[in-house]
């Protein structure tokens, strides 16, 4: 029996025929769900894939694939867009290039995306050779950037004013443009649209939502009880009520309250709602990253005789900030999908775009289907890639391990 | 002594915190307070130059535009406070629905992605990660103009045994109505369920004292099927009568009817949270240690008493708070229903604005509704969280 022959390594591992046995077939009532789910599977893909290739009618996204990217950004002045749309991801190749593991996965993501974009049989002729050269610019550009960041001469800070300038220069100066300038002329918010305004409101809004954000959080945890109750007032009204009240206020109420002669562009006014709502958020998402930091480091700071100011800002919130870093990821995935209902109040985003094509044509009236599930995989390939994207950031940041 | 020089020297008002801090209150207070009382000047100079002063008398008016949809009496010539009370009405109503939906697929699904049984589970996550990757009011969108809008014609209505017809312009269900001799029956269910709560408890609470079994979930539960039974045998044996909807020239008549706008969105609705309530419920078993399970087994009791005793009473601790915010999510993303045409409590808000032209008024009404909704909700919810909980020693 105990021969040594008898010793042997770690059994080997199962077969295929072994894991459906076990993974499918274990027992009756399992052979009996694993054969309804695979008829049911399989008709459900079956109709997908005939209605998809067969029924359905892509003519409304075929026929202007960019008003789905930038709505109707004047088409000579496309090339704004297009150097935006470099200087992101020379950024984030760059960024993955200094900050490896953390922004890997999202790197990888969008050069797979645009690569894809660039090659991708579509019968128009509004997507151009130029154009298409160009998407498949940027896969090469995400790597160049990588090859740069990973210099030793480049610093994370580097990087950092790096990115704070192209999010300052993109959405004010390029796009935007000046009044009597020959070179950017002036490109009222009117006409940007589709994904462009999508992703402007979704990432201004958690980058603009972030410091009010983190100062609301701190109020809230005040020992002053004036600045914690107007914290927690303004927190718990915003959390209490729809976003769609936040919007419809920032779009028709707030003129109310304005001296009558001022007017606020359209577009701002959305990113004003979504800034106040997604704040609300923050707030409570960096909150719970405040009463996570254990109170013996505030009393070491302060046997230190670090003054309070100080222990918030040197010692408390950098370590908060770590850790709710993977929420707000979260918060921004919930909050990209949350701008469509700026389509509600008459912006022109991804939906609003998609309506706007059903209107075009009155042949493309019955195609609802077909628009807006080509907006819904949009939303889904986004959504679902960066929510791996940060579960990869999180395993990298080893939340929950230290 | 020169220690005394320190302890009288008096601390610089600059530096004094109690001073400070006094100071900051004052100032935020100021800069919060100044900023209000700006905006309310514009706002009174605005509305005094288009006479529209800040007040609810207009509540009483006549609303003068037709509802779809209502669970209360309405007509147009009602007064613009009725037409609010039909939107909370409506709004209420799908929430209710909805949650009721949501809970029950979510914890199917929920199952199922626990399922060992590996193609269910996959199908559960696919599921789940459809939902989640997808805006809701996209997926509202699909449903309404993608399955409804596209039903068949009135003439070639979708029959359904009940009798129930589908068609374009809705869901035409067979009612019961209370007969005449209804009330009795009426008051034999609603005596069954007190009934069978007092049973519950009293039976319950003898067990535990006296620790003798008195089956008292058996007891209860025929309590709650044999007293309206009774009532049903008291009021004749026909208390209900059913209103069964007929096609009479182009459209049905009688019945009850579910407008597609009210259907795609509770189905929207209740199939998006059933996506996340899925994931709470399995991230609420998961957390049991296997330990207990294994424990329970060891000491004889049978499977389906260790999930009734072990399993489900330790997972509600896990799983009630995020199930609030589900709850709260859920009654909030209703107002995506003025997208779709289903006229809610803020859609109405929406046409009592432009008819009435007092935006202030009645949004603060509407924000007040809402924010109150959630205060309720969380406030109920809370307390019945507070008892689940453990009590840490």
């Amino acid at each position: 029996m105990t021969s040594t022959s008898d010793v042997v390594g770690p059994p080997a591992p199962p077969g295929a025929m072994e894991w459906i046995r076990k993974n499918l077939f274990s027992n009756w009532y399992n052979s009996l769900l694993t054969i309804l789910g695979a008829t049911v599977v399989y008709f459900t893909l079956i109709n997908i894939i005939t209605w998809v290739f067969k029924t359905a009618d892509w003519r409304p996204v075929t026929v202007a694939p960019l008003l789905y990217l930038i709505g109707q950004y004047p088409r000579e002045e496309l090339w704004r867009a297009g150097i935006s749309l470099l200087m992101v991801t020379f950024l984030v190749g760059m960024s993955w290039g200094v900050w490896k593991r953390y922004v890997k996965a999202f790197a990888i993501f969008m050069g797979i995306l645009l690569g894809i974009l660039a090659v991708f049989p579509l019968e128009t002729t509004t997507i151009t050779l130029p154009i298409r050269v160009f998407m498949l610019v940027n896969p090469f550009l995400i790597y160049l950037g990588y090859r740069i960041g990973r210099l030793q001469s480049v610093h994370g800070r580097h990087v950092a004013m790096l990115w704070l300038i192209a999010l300052l220069l993109i959405p004010l100066v390029i796009l935007p443009g000046f009044e009597n300038s020959s070179l950017l002329p002036k490109v009222p918010t009117t006409v940007w649209g589709g994904l462009l305004i999508t992703l402007l409101l979704s990432v201004g809004g958690i980058v603009l939502s972030f410091p009010i954000g983190v100062l609301l959080a701190l109020g809230r945890r005040s020992s002053l009880p004036v600045v914690k109750l107007f914290s927690i007032f303004f927190i718990e009204v915003v959390r209490g009520v729809p976003l769609v009240t936040i919007l419809f206020m920032f779009s028709i109420i707030l003129a109310l309250f304005l001296p009558s002669e001022s007017r606020i562009d359209r577009v701002i006014r959305a990113l004003m709602g979504t800034v106040v709502f997604s704040a609300a958020y923050t707030a409570e998402n960096v909150r719970g990253g405040l009463q996570a930091i254990p109170p013996g480091q505030v009393e070491a700071a302060k046997a230190m005789g670090l003054k309070n100011f100080h222990i918030t800002l040197l010692i408390v919130l950098p370590q908060a900030l770590r850790l709710v870093i993977p929420t707000i990821v979260g918060q921004f995935i919930s909050l990209f999908k949350d701008t469509t209902l700026v389509y509600i109040v008459g912006i022109n985003d991804l939906l609003g775009i998609g309506n706007a094509v059903l209107n075009l044509n009155p042949e493309f009236v019955r195609l609802q289907m077909e628009v807006y599930l080509f907006i819904a995989v949009i939303f889904w390939v986004f959504s679902y890639f960066m929510s791996y994207a940060s579960l990869q950031l999180e395993k990298a940041l080893g939340v929950g391990e230290r | 002594m020169v220690t005394d020089k320190y302890f009288h020297k008096k601390t610089p008002i600059w530096r004094d915190e109690r001073v400070l801090k006094a100071a900051a209150q004052i100032i935020s207070s100021l800069v919060v307070f100044g900023i209000l009382y700006w905006a309310i000047g514009n706002f009174l100079e605005i509305t005094q130059q288009r006479g529209m002063p800040l007040s609810y008398g207009f509540l009483d008016e006549a609303a003068g535009f037709p509802i779809k949809e209502s669970f209360i009496p309405y007509e147009s010539t009602m007064s613009f406070g009725r037409a609010v009370l039909v939107g909370l009405i409506n709004t209420l109503v799908v929430s209710v629905l909805g949650i009721l939906f949501a809970t029950l697929l979510g914890f199917l699904i929920g199952l199922m992605r626990l399922s060992s049984n590996w193609l269910i589970s996959r199908i559960a996550l696919a599921y789940i990660e459809f939902h989640r990757n997808i805006p809701l009011l996209v997926l509202l969108f699909l449903w309404y103009f993608g399955v409804f809008t596209r039903l068949p014609d009135v003439k070639e209505s979708i029959t359904l045994p009940g009798p129930t017809y589908i068609n374009q312009r809705g869901f035409y269900l067979t009612w019961p109505h209370l007969s005449e001799r209804g009330a009795l029956f009426a008051a034999s269910i609603a005596a069954g369920i007190i009934l069978a709560i007092i049973t519950w408890v009293v039976l319950r609470r003898i067990r535990e004292d006296k620790g003798r079994e008195t089956y008292f979930g058996r007891v209860s539960f025929m309590v709650l099927i044999l007293v309206p039974l009774i009532g049903w045998f008291a009021s004749g044996g026909e208390p209900l009568r059913f209103d069964v909807p007929v096609l009479q020239g182009f459209n049905f008549q009688g019945g009850m009817r579910l407008t597609t706008e009210f259907a795609a969105l509770l189905i929207g609705l209740a199939m998006y949270t059933a996506a996340f309530i899925a994931e709470v419920f399995r991230a609420g078993i998961l957390a049991v240690q296997k330990g207990q399970i294994e424990a329970a087994s060891a000491v004889g009791l049978r499977y389906s008493q260790v999930l009734m005793l072990i399993i489900i009473p330790q997972a509600m601790r896990v799983i009630i708070p995020p199930m609030i915010s589900q709850y709260l999510n859920l009654t909030k993303n209703s107002s995506l229903a003025l997208a779709i045409g289903y006229q809610e409590l803020f859609a109405i808000g929406k046409v009592t604005i432009n008819q009435a032209g007092r935006a202030v008024p009645v949004f603060i009404l509407i924000m007040a509704t809402y924010l109150a909704i959630s205060l309720l909700t969380s406030i109920i919810l809370n307390i019945y969280n507070k008892r689940v909980q453990f009590i840490e020693r």
